[in-house]
C-alpha cells in the first residue's frame, strides 16, 4: 500500500469504485481505495440493481438521466472483460391509489421537461408492455423505455479494474480507521494496514458513512435500514420491464440470465445494521407477487438475502464538502438509489476534488440544505 | 493438474468451469465470495453444495492457503428451492 496520495477514497461499492475511476480519468495520478472487506462488500453487492430516470424530483432525474447515458457507454469505456450485462428494457411504475395516479401525471410532467421520455399507460397499455400483468384495481402505470438494469458486482469491479490500469493503489481488507486533520485541512487516512498521507478524502463507505464522518467531526442525519430481496430460478420469458409499485411497495424484475429479483420495502421495519433474513418476507413477496403476476406461483425461490439502505431525510444523496474542513468529500445517503447515480455522481466528486466546475449542479445536495430546512422529499421510493 | 480440464464443469447449475474459475483466480480473486460473484459459481438451485468444495480446492491450491481457510461463503435460504405458489400460503388454513 503506498504511504502517500493525491487522493484517498474510502469504500469499494459502487460509488467508491467510480469515484476512483472518474479521478484518474479527469488526470489525478496517485489515487489510493481502502476497502474493508472486498468489492461489493456493503450494499452494492445485495442490490436490486434497477437504473431508472423516473424520478419525482428534477435532482434525482437528472442525476438519473445522466447516469443512464453513461451506463450506455460504459462497457466501450471500461474495456472490462466480461458483460456487464446493462439490460434496457424499461421500467413500468403501477398506480393503485388516486393520490399514486395524481403524483405519476405530475412526474411525466416534470420528465418530459427534462427530456426523460417517459409517458402515462392505461392498464391495457400496460399489459401490452408485460402480458403476464394482473392489473384488477390498477388506474394506470408509467412506462419509460430507457430504464433498465445491470450486474452490480461486473460494473463495480469494471470501474476498479479499468483504475487499477491507470494507475490506482486499490486495497482490500483495509479498513479506515481514523482521519487525520489540521488547519481545517485534511492531512492523513489511517488504516489498519498503515498511515497514508494525502490531501483529499472521500467518504463513499455506504451504511458506514455516518462513523467514517464522525471521524472528522462531521455528523449525517442518515439512518440505516434493512431490504430484503429474493432471486427465483432461472425460467423463460416472463417480462420485459421492471414491475415497481409505490403503494404495495414491491419491484420486480426479470434478469438476462433468466432469474426474478424481487423485494419489498417495509414501512415497519426498524432502523439498525440486522441483515438478517425473515420467512414472514418470502411469504408476504410471494403473496404480493403472485397476485400481481399470477404466473410466478409456479417458480421456485433460490436464494434470499437482505441489504441496507442508507437513508437522508429527503431520500436524495448527500454531495460535495463540508465547510471548514478542505479536502473531505462526501458521496453518501443514496436512500436505496445509489447503484443507478454511481457514474454521474463518480464523475461529480471527482470533478469537487479536482477543483472544476461539476457538469451538473448538485449544490442544493449539500449536507448542509437539512439545517436550512431547504429540501424537499422524493416521493417515489420502495 | 493439466490445462485441459479447464472445461470440467464445476456449478453444474450455473454452467461455470473450471477454466472460469481459474481465470477468476488468475485476475486477482482470493477469496470464494469474489469468485462467485464474477462467475455466478455456487449462485444457483442447488446454492453450491457441490461446487463449493472443488472451488475452496483450486483456490487453496492457487493460493497456498489451507481450504479450510478459503472455504466458508454463505450459503442462503431457502435450503431447498420453493414455489412462490407454496410460499404465498404459510400459515394459511388450507395450506398444504
Ligand atoms: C435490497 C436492496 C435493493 C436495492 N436496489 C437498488 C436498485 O435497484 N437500484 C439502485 O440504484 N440502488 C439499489 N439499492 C441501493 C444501492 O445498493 C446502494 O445505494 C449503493 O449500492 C450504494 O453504493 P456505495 O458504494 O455508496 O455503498 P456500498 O456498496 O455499501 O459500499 C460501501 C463500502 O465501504 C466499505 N467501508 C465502509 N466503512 C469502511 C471503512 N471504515 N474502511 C474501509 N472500507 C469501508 C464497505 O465495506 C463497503 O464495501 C438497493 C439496496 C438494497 C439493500
Amino acid at each position: 500500500m503506498r504511504r502517500t496520495a493525491d487522493a484517498v477514497v474510502i469504500g469499494g461499492g459502487v460509488t467508491g469504485a467510480s469515484v476512483a475511476y472518474n479521478l484518474l480519468k479527469l488526470g489525478m495520478r496517485d489515487v489510493v481505495l481502502c476497502e474493508k472487506a472486498t468489492f461489493c462488500n456493503g450494499s452494492t453487492g445485495r442490490c436490486g440493481a434497477g437504473v431508472r430516470e423516473q424520478w419525482g424530483s428534477k435532482g434525482n432525474c437528472l442525476l438519473a438521466k445522466a447516469s443512464i447515458d453513461m451506463f450506455e457507454q460504459l462497457a466501450d469505456e471500461l474495456n472490462y472483460p466480461h458483460d456487464l450485462e446493462f439490460k434496457q428494457k424499461g421500467y413500468l411504475m403501477l398506480a393503485h391509489t388516486e393520490k399514486e395516479w395524481a403524483q405519476f401525471q405530475k412526474n411525466v410532467q416534470l420528465q418530459n421537461s427534462l427530456g426523460i421520455k417517459s409517458r402515462l399507460c392505461t392498464p391495457e397499455e400496460a399489459r401490452e408492455i408485460v402480458p403476464a400483468l394482473n392489473t384488477e384495481g390498477m388506474l394506470g402505470a408509467t412506462f419509460n423505455g430507457r430504464d433498465g438494469h445491470a450486474n452490480p458486482f461486473h460494473v463495480t469491479r469494471a470501474y476498479l479494474t479499468a483504475a487499477e490500469r491507470m494507475g490506482a493503489d486499490i486495497n482490500y481488507f483495509t479498513e479506515v480507521t481514523g482521519i487525520e486533520v489540521s488547519g481545517g485541512k485534511v492531512k492523513a487516512v489511517v488504516t489498519k494496514k498503515g498511515v497514508i498521507e494525502t490531501p483529499i478524502v472521500i467518504n463513499a463507505a455506504g451504511p458506514w458513512a455516518k462513523p467514517v464522518a464522525e471521524m472528522v467531526g462531521v455528523k449525517l442525519p442518515l439512518f440505516t435500514q434493512r431490504h430484503q430481496i429474493l432471486v427465483t430460478e432461472p425460467v423463460g420469458w416472463l417480462l420485459d420491464p421492471m414491475v415497481m409499485s409505490f403503494s404495495i411497495g414491491i419491484y420486480c424484475q426479470q434478469t438476462p440470465h433468466g432469474s426474478l429479483i424481487m423485494g419489498i420495502g417495509d414501512p415497519h421495519e426498524p432502523k439498525g445494521y440486522d441483515i438478517g433474513h425473515s420467512w414472514e418476507f418470502l411469504r408476504d413477496m410471494s403473496r404480493i407477487i403472485t397476485r400481481l403476476l399470477p404466473a410466478l406461483k409456479d417458480v421456485r425461490v433460490v436464494r434470499q438475502w437482505s441489504g441496507l439502505y442508507t437513508v437522508t431525510p429527503d431520500a436524495h444523496p448527500i454531495l460535495g464538502g463540508v465547510p471548514g474542513i478542505d479536502g473531505y468529500l462526501q458521496a453518501v445517503g443514496f436512500s436505496g438509489h445509489g447503484f443507478m447515480l454511481a457514474p454521474a455522481v463518480g464523475q461529480i466528486i471527482a470533478e469537487m476534488a479536482l477543483g472544476k466546475v461539476t457538469f451538473l449542479d448538485v449544490r442544493n445536495l449539500d449536507v448542509g440544505r437539512f439545517e436550512r430546512g431547504e429540501y424537499n422529499v422524493e416521493p417515489s421510493v420502495v | 493438474m493439466s490445462r485441459t480440464d479447464d472445461d470440467i464443469i464445476v456449478c453444474r447449475c450455473e454452467d461455470v468451469t473450471l477454466g472460469e474459475i481459474r481465470r477468476a483466480i488468475a485476475e486477482g480473486a482470493t477469496t470464494m465470495d469474489e469468485i462467485r460473484r464474477i462467475t455466478r459459481a455456487g449462485m444457483g438451485p442447488c446454492q453450491g453444495r457441490t461446487c463449493r468444495q472443488l472451488i475452496a480446492l483450486e483456490l487453496a491450491r492457487k493460493t497456498g492457503k489451507p481450504v479450510a481457510e478459503v472455504l466458508p461463503s454463505t450459503i442462503r435460504p431457502p435450503m431447498k428451492a420453493v414455489t412462490m405458489g407454496s410460499l404465498a400460503k404459510i400459515g394459511e388454513e388450507d395450506a398444504e
